[in-house]
């Protein structure tokens, strides 16, 4: 368990210096540099019009697929990685049981593919 | 307290104050990175538990997709988030009796629940000695063939989340052109072309 820690030890150090160096930036812009701000600095430009519209704005629900097909394939993988790394030692049940989980999955990419999700427009 | 514990102290106090982040912070475009900050420390915390695969699956899955998923979920809406927080101290009494409720839930199942006798040793008979076989390797080796019906189910539940994706929202627009690859593939020339020997100063 130890020992398992202690190879994650540089991450932590990178983490640690990356939160450092974000601080001292942050803190530097705070400290040192000069603001004098005054309501037509800080009011919003966009390229010499007052903005027209809230920036927020409806988003076409088909980014929400591909965003949630991408899940899924996401999860399959991640699903492939320990039967992967297992796979000398793993039992033929074991096998055929991912092999079943990968067709079931292929139907769907085939049902997705067939019904057109994955064009656009 | 070694480096693991403080560690530990840092990445729960960082998952604590951000998750309430999430629910106080005022744009909601903030809460989600809340919630990253929230998924990744989580992440920290499965790594100090010996969860590797956990934690890297926490950082791929929820950080990598399930945050830009809530991202397009909140542009999507397009809530006037200010006149919702008006109706705040509305719904702050029914938020703090679900609290309580929670809370009752946990503390019986940390304080007054009784466990049989076997039951710890059978959890623990389940999962290799982590140091011996490492935490991917172990996994690989128990889902898939003793915990095989949940893992179809999985599968099955994966292959439902994506017929309903796409019955739920896809719309195919008929106003447009579509490009048929095969179509244009076996498109033969000497039917769609038509050469035409004109004579000089004679029309068509």
């Amino acid at each position: 368990m130890d020992a398992l820690l202690r190879e994650y030890l540089p991450i932590l150090i990178l983490l640690a210096l990356a939160i450092g160096l974000g601080l001292v930036l942050i803190l530097a812009a705070v400290v040192l540099a000069i603001r004098n701000p005054d309501p037509e600095k800080v009011s919003a430009y966009e390229c010499g019009f007052n903005a027209f519209d809230d920036a927020r704005m409806k988003f076409d629900v088909r980014f929400y697929l591909v965003s949630i097909l991408f899940i899924i394939f996401d999860l399959e993988v991640a699903f492939l990685f320990p039967w992967a790394v297992a796979f000398g030692q793993i039992s033929m049940l074991g096998f055929w049981s991912m092999m079943i989980f990968l067709t079931v999955l292929t139907v769907g990419f085939a049902y997705e593919w067939k019904k057109g999700a994955l064009e656009w427009a | 307290m070694n480096v693991a514990d403080y560690a530990f102290y840092l990445f729960a106090f960082v998952t604590l104050t951000s998750a309430l982040l999430v629910t106080v912070s005022r744009n909601p475009v903030h809460s989600v990175l809340w919630l990253i900050l929230a998924f990744i420390s989580t992440a920290g915390l499965f790594v100090l538990l010996g969860a590797e695969f956990v934690a890297m699956l926490l950082m791929i899955v929820y950080v990598g997709a399930v945050a830009v998923l809530f991202l397009f979920v909140v542009m999507m809406l397009d809530i006037d988030f200010a006149a919702l927080r008006g109706k705040m101290t509305r719904y702050l009494p029914i938020g703090l009796a679900f609290g309580v409720v929670l809370l009752l839930e946990f503390s019986m199942a940390l304080f007054v629940w009784v466990q049989a006798d076997g039951a710890v040793a059978m959890r623990q008979a389940v999962a290799p000695d982590p140091g011996q076989v490492e935490n991917t390797r172990a996994l690989g080796l128990l889902i898939y063939d003793k915990y095989i019906y949940l893992f179809q189910a999985a599968g099955l539940i994966l292959l439902v989340a994506m017929i309903g994706a796409i019955l739920l929202t896809l719309r195919h627009r008929k106003d447009i052109k579509r490009q048929n690859v095969l179509h244009q593939m076996w498109r033969d020339p000497a039917k769609t072309m038509e050469i035409k020997d004109i004579k000089p100063g004679q029309g068509l």
